[in-house]
């Protein structure tokens, strides 16, 4: 559960929306919030990002935890679907660097200013982005058998 | 070619970019790592994965909460039951669902004897990373190996398979420990404990292991926190986090243990902490075994139609403490009977993060030591 | 560690059969100092190749665990004449033993290629022989032999040691009928 005063500043400092794991920022004060939550207030473990797909827009949060106190918090954003374009963490907390390229490997949500904005879990010459929602779960590429229902696929 | 002087012509040979393959004797799975070498000393090093990627989390999205359990024994394959046992926890909590006691104590039971496999493997590679196949190395792996047999048959006699082994169910567990399994259980602790003497003079108190493995791959407390490595390889960089202490669940808020921390942070740091951690947890399934609460082990409706459980929206994490350290789930829930989003966080990810902080500036024959000692599963990195 | 040995379950009892010397000779002749077989070439070289199958290091999954279990020293391979080899060069089976990935299916089939001939595969468990559970992701070949030719395919998920062994022995008596899914 996260502590609920650093709820608190961060909501006054960068008006943050409360939700069940942390807090949720708009995206252009994210750096300034995790810079904040890492110098300020001792988040400085990193724990995970992720990406989501709502129906109007992309969100990513990034979870960091404070070792001293065993606080876990969540920061979230959302990014619109036609300009997914968000800043990158990569320099804040080291760890945020492959779950970056993972959020932009597997959602398309890119990072700005990102040291290595490669694909880390697909080949790098991938067309699509997998986790979206649009992106039927069995796409034929290259090695996909042609099956009855699917005639025109096959390698 | 005549009989002159000797003429001698000395040449720098730069930067060699070499590929360690994704098919390699020593790089615990498919990992590719490009080394940038100049002479043996390493001056960069980059990690590509993703040769294991097995689209688990899009997969997660098709199926129903029930059916998934044993899909994500297959991402961590050293420790299977820790993944399963993440996952129901997180249901569990998101929808409010009671687990008996007896379940979770008998959830550790299990988790603790599949971290002492899990170590097993781990001590048994790292033997033949460091000793070579063919030579001094094969023999901690087949010792190690050995002992994981015995543990694998009791696996075996309690749940029918070896170690994938579908023993986690929301709500409860799968299988009982009846009064033989029990006896079994303190006399196959008793015996394993018995061969870590052995076991340790093999490998840590050899001096070319010691050599090999002091001040290698040291990681400083800032690096550990900054990229976010978790479990043995964290707490011997001297920060002592242990979920099953910071956060806990099944049984261990019940159970009597200390985290084992080092602070030298280098390889032989973190293989004396996973040794230490064996023996913790062969006293941990000891007491479990001692203090089983009675009861029934599921205690949910007869389970006909798995799209019959519904969880609340909302999202939800929960991590488990497995060998290689915090295995979270991330579920997004938006009401229907399969998640909408569900997120892994897997501890190798995150520990291979610091080969490329590490690596460079030590030899070649470090990065076989360095990886050895970071434990990572490629099905845990990849997923 | 004066423990008792652990039970040999599903172990063979004895060596398979067309092990031995005699088993494969149309004539065999001894006197004092040595002897003299009769038979046929190709049942000579295929006897020394089942004899001696020294399979490249290729665990991609779950499965190479249990690989690593059946050579460790309780089901031991090394009796049959089987050990790693960590290049293909040197190796003339080719165990498969995980999920094939589209980003590991090229490499996979350049490792194929570097192998000498005879060559022979063996795909193990259910992941290799047809993608398993994960047959209908993006990532995944639907089993190995959309890349490579197969000769035993090796049921579980994960096969037991005796699974992998049958498998194994399987493979000799195909072997010793000179048959194979390569080229």
């Amino acid at each position: 559960m996260p502590a609920p005063e650093i709820v608190a500043v961060l909501t006054s400092r960068f008006s943050a929306a409360s939700f069940a794991l942390g807090v949720e920022v708009p995206a252009a004060s994210l750096l300034a919030a995790l810079r904040a939550l890492r110098d300020v207030h001792g988040y400085r473990y990193y724990v995970l990002g992720s990406g989501a797909e709502t129906e109007s827009s992309f969100e990513v949060a990034h979870a960091v935890r404070n070792i001293e106190s065993n606080d876990t918090l969540f920061v979230k954003v959302r990014v619109p679907k036609d300009a997914p374009e968000i800043d990158s963490i990569a320099f804040v907390y080291a760890g945020a660097e492959w779950q970056e390229r993972e959020i932009w490997d597997l959602f398309g949500v890119s990072f700005r200013a990102h040291p290595d904005p490669r694909r880390i879990l697909m080949p790098d010459d991938y067309p699509g982005h997998p986790l979206r929602k649009s992106f039927a779960m069995d796409t034929p590429w290259g090695y996909r058998p042609a099956t009855p229902g699917n005639p025109e696929a096959g390698s | 070619m005549s009989g002159g002087p000797i003429e001698v012509v000395e040449r720098d040979f730069g930067e060699l970019a070499l590929n360690m393959g994704p098919q390699h004797p020593s790089t615990h799975g498919v990992l590719r790592l490009v080394l940038h070498l100049s002479g043996e000393t390493v001056i960069k090093a980059i990690p590509v994965i993703g040769y294991l990627h097995r689209g688990v989390e899009k997969l997660s999205e098709h199926l129903a909460y029930d059916q998934l359990a044993p899909v994500y024994e297959r991402d961590d394959y050293l420790a299977p039951t820790a993944n399963s046992n993440a996952y129901v926890l997180a249901v569990e909590r998101l929808g409010a669902i009671d687990v008996p006691r007896r379940a979770k104590w008998l959830r550790a039971f299990v988790s603790e004897w599949q971290r002492v496999a899990s170590h097993l493997v781990w001590l048994g590679t790292l033997g033949l990373d460091l000793g070579g196949a063919l030579g001094g190395g094969t023999t901690l792996y087949m010792y190690c190996f050995r002992e994981r047999e015995k543990i694998l048959d009791f696996l075996e006699e309690l749940t029918g398979t070896r170690y994938h082994t579908n023993f986690n169910l929301i709500g409860g567990a799968r299988y009982d420990l009846d009064k033989t399994s029990a006896a079994k259980s303190d006399a196959l602790a008793a015996s394993v404990e018995a061969a870590l003497p052995e076991l340790w003079a093999m490998s840590g108190s050899n001096p070319i292991f010691q050599e090999r493995t002091r001040n290698v791959g040291v990681i400083s407390k800032d690096l550990a926190q900054g990229v976010g490595i978790t479990g043995p390889t964290l707490r011997a960089s001297g920060i002592a986090y242990d979920v099953r202490k910071a956060a806990p669940y099944d049984a261990y808020g019940e159970l009597n243990f200390d985290i084992v921390t080092r602070t030298a942070g280098d390889a032989e740091a973190r293989f004396q902490v996973r040794m230490d951690e064996l023996a913790v947890s062969l006293k941990l399934v000891k007491q479990i075994v001692a203090g089983l609460p009675s009861g029934p082990i599921f205690t949910r409706k007869p389970l006909k139609n798995p799209k019959a459980t519904k969880l609340p929206k909302g999202e939800i994490y929960a991590a488990v403490e497995s060998p290689r350290g915090e295995l979270g789930f991330h579920i997004v829930s938006d009401g229907t009977a399969k998640p909408y989003r569900l997120k892994i966080n897997a501890p190798s990810f995150k520990n291979l993060q610091i080969v490329p902080h590490i690596l460079p500036g030590g030899l070649v024959a470090d990065v076989v030591a360095i990886l050895g000692s970071l434990d990572p599963v490629l099905g845990d990195v990849d997923r | 560690m004066a423990d008792e040995p652990l039970p040999v379950l599903g172990q063979p009892a004895a060596a398979p059969a067309g092990t031995a010397l005699t088993d494969i000779a149309e004539e065999v002749v001894r006197f004092p100092g040595g002897g003299v077989a009769v038979l046929r070439s190709d049942a000579l070289f295929h006897w020394a190749q089942k004899s001696s199958m020294w399979p490249l290091t290729f665990g991609l999954a779950c499965c190479a665990i249990e690989m690593m279990a059946t050579f460790a020293g309780r089901f031991d391979l090394d009796r049959f004449g089987i050990f790693l080899r960590p290049t293909p060069r040197q190796s003339d089976v080719m165990i498969i033993a995980g999920t094939v990935t589209i980003k590991m299916a090229p490499r996979i089939r350049t490792l194929y290629d570097q192998m000498a001939h005879p060559k022979w595969v063996i795909s193990m468990g259910s992941c290799a022989n047809s993608g398993d559970h994960y047959r209908n992701v993006y990532s995944v070949v639907p089993g190995v032999d959309h890349v490579i030719p197969v000769d035993i395919y090796v049921a579980g998920c994960p096969p037991t040691p005796e699974a992998l062994l049958e498998g194994i022995f399987a493979l000799q008596r195909k072997i010793m009928e000179g048959d194979r899914a390569g080229a």
